[in-house]
């Protein structure tokens, strides 16, 4: 049967193939029926009859908004050429009965979420927690395949609900088009995570594919697979290896791993970003950035508004904001502003809200101990920068230090990095103990005698995949720089003459053909996003 | 321009033109700690209520923005 498991696979490019020339030679109706039957065909191929769960979620959330949509033009009508104060009333009485449709139909979607992916985790910290009381009896512990992507399209389908209660956009009368935005095949396997007024009009009216776009999208999808099959790919037997019998290495091995599977985490998903933005840019669709080169962060709170963009907004506008806003939360503020001052007064419903964003950023990652506690990890650096960020001012100007002068700022983000990637080291640990384990292993034995005697690369990488990696490595941060400086270089290049960028684009292939991780020796690695 | 509207501003973020300034958000003038004193202020001063939705950079900019978001709300109410 026609399989794809990977956006970085021959079968994903013929897809996509096919789709493109469909999309430049049809008529725009035809065009965009037709994108909805590869996105669909692209779901089926992997995910085959768990794609249900996606028609379920399309068909609940576009006849739930509309259910909104409806009570909304019934409370205008109710309340057209009233007085004010029983104006309030009706709009009390109608903001009641939304807010019971979209819990109803928000908490059918995040339910079946949670009983997919969480119900496992449950089942069993409760059977832990029955065996610690003494108790006999174990619950089963249940067991389920999960559709790909579900941890994105529902976040997808969730905000647009929320903004239609929210009269940022209006219902979606057309199931097609809706069907479109919640199904487009280059993203719904690990986002980015559109909003309705991002792609959906886009998608809708399809362009015909232009020859500037073809290029553009083209170059970004190669760049993509280089991340991805010379980098990430690469580094992975080492991580493997290290993560899995962490009790066998030293301090030092522990902490290289550390640093590569952080390494390996950025190639792997902004590379499939790269792939799936430019992808669909092929059509004309501009996509929101998921990632915007986030190791040159000067502190925790800006990594995460570079990284992984659009699950951070989301959790901004849906969580953070909703929680901080309350009614409960804006008198503690107010009240609090007024004793505690300015910087920490909104501090506590900040970190109240702060602490809902992080457990659920944490448990979206996946049910386990060691999810939440990156999640915990997060907050308290968050938190704490914040809490200090007074201090530090204060202290920076007694010592008569510039905090914009360019050593400053590439202390900070070293320091930033490190701690990211003591972050990633749980993230990636089997289990909590594990991470604990391999966290204290660096402290304490740490040792160069792997280095030395060369052990070091006979753990799934030699010497010659460590030359590459940093030639690799090398090369993205020069082209990170440029881009951080404003420069964008698929458009420079585009301005040279044609033999010009097809000798890059040649050159780049060539370089992914002779050093890309692939074929005999490698097993093929799954994208790490697509698991979450 | 409304004088309280800019006497809230400073009270929360001494230390910038606020009648002059159309970055306040861009340029992290006000981060999300300043804004969430600034609604609990501006829904205390203007009795109005400010929904989720409205925090968007486009609204809080500018202190113009801010009075014309605060205006357009007690209208609304």
């Amino acid at each position: 049967m026609f399989q794809i498991s990977t956006y970085f696979s021959l079968a994903y490019l013929v897809l996509l193939g096919i789709t493109v020339v469909l999309c430049a030679v049809l008529p725009k109706n035809f065009r965009r029926l037709t994108l909805l039957f590869f996105s669909w065909l692209f779901f089926f191929s992997v995910s085959g009859k768990l794609m249900i769960y996606l028609i379920l979620t399309i068909a609940t959330v576009f006849n739930t908004a509309i259910w909104l949509s409806n009570v909304q033009k019934e409370q205008d009508t109710a309340a057209k050429d009233l007085d004010r104060e029983t104006k309030k009333l009706i709009k009390a009485k109608y903001q009641r009965k939304q807010r019971g449709i979209l819990a109803l139909c928000g908490g059918i979607n995040i339910a079946l979420l949670l009983m997919l992916k969480y119900s496992p985790f449950a089942a069993t910290n409760i059977n832990t927690l029955l065996r610690l009381m003494g108790a006999s009896y174990q619950i089963r512990v249940p067991s389920f395949i999960i559709p790909i992507g579900i941890s994105f399209y529902t976040l997808q389908a969730v905000a647009y609900l929320f903004d239609v209660y929210r009269k940022k956009i209006q219902a979606d009368p057309n199931p097609i088009r809706f069907a479109l935005f919640m199904s487009f095949f280059p993203q719904i396997m690990e986002g980015p995570i559109c909003r309705y007024s991002d792609t959906a009009y886009e998608l809708w009216n399809l362009e015909r594919v232009r020859f500037e776009n073809l290029i553009l999208g083209g170059e970004r999808i190669i760049f993509g697979f280089m991340k991805k099959m010379v980098v990430a790919d690469r580094l992975n037997m080492f991580i493997n290896e290290v993560f899995t019998h962490y009790f066998l290495y030293d301090g030092f091995v522990n902490a290289l791993a550390m640093v590569c599977y952080t390494l390996q985490l950025y190639m792997d998903f902004s590379g499939t970003m790269d792939v799936v933005i430019g992808s669909a840019q092929i059509f004309g669709i501009k996509m929101p950035e998921n990632f915007q080169r986030p190791f040159f962060s000067v502190t925790i709170s800006e990594f995460w508004k570079r990284w992984h963009i659009t699950l951070g907004t989301w959790f901004k506008d849906y969580i953070f904001y909703p929680v901080t806003m309350s009614k409960p939360m804006k008198h503690m503020t107010s009240k609090a502003r007024k004793k505690l001052g300015n910087h920490y007064g909104p501090l506590i419903a900040g970190g109240v809200s702060l602490f809902c964003v992080w457990i659920c950023n944490g448990i979206w990652h996946g049910a386990g101990w060691h999810y939440i506690f990156f999640g915990m990890y997060h907050f308290a650096l968050i938190l704490g920068g914040n809490m200090l960020e007074p201090l530090a001012i204060k202290t920076a100007a007694r010592l008569k230090i510039n905090r914009k002068s360019l050593p400053y700022r590439v202390m900070q983000m070293a320091r930033t990095t490190v701690l990211v990637c003591l972050g990633e080291l749980f993230f990636r640990a089997h289990g909590l103990r594990a991470g604990l384990v391999m966290f204290k292993k660096i402290f304490t034995e740490f040792s160069l005698a792997t280095l030395m005697n060369g052990s070091l690369f006979t753990l799934g990488m030699d010497i010659f995949d460590y030359y590459i990696i940093i030639v690799s490595v090398i090369m993205i941060f020069v082209i990170s720089l440029l881009q951080e400086k404003g420069i964008n270089l698929r458009q420079s290049l585009q301005k040279k003459n044609l033999a010009v960028q097809f000798t890059a684009v040649y050159a780049l292939i060539m370089f992914i053909v002779i050093f890309g991780a692939y074929g005999q020796g490698y097993i093929p690695v799954d994208p790490i996003y697509a698991g979450f | 321009m409304d004088d309280r509207l800019i006497e809230i501003l400073e009270d929360i973020q001494p230390e910038v033109d606020f009648r002059n300034c159309t970055t306040l958000i861009d340029d992290h003038y006000l981060d999300s700690l300043s804004i969430i004193s600034l609604v609990a202020e501006l829904e205390d001063e203007y009795d109005i209520t400010i929904p989720t939705v409205e925090i968007i950079p486009d609204n809080f900019n500018s202190a113009q923005a801010l009075y014309a978001m605060v205006k357009r709300l007690m209208e609304e109410s």
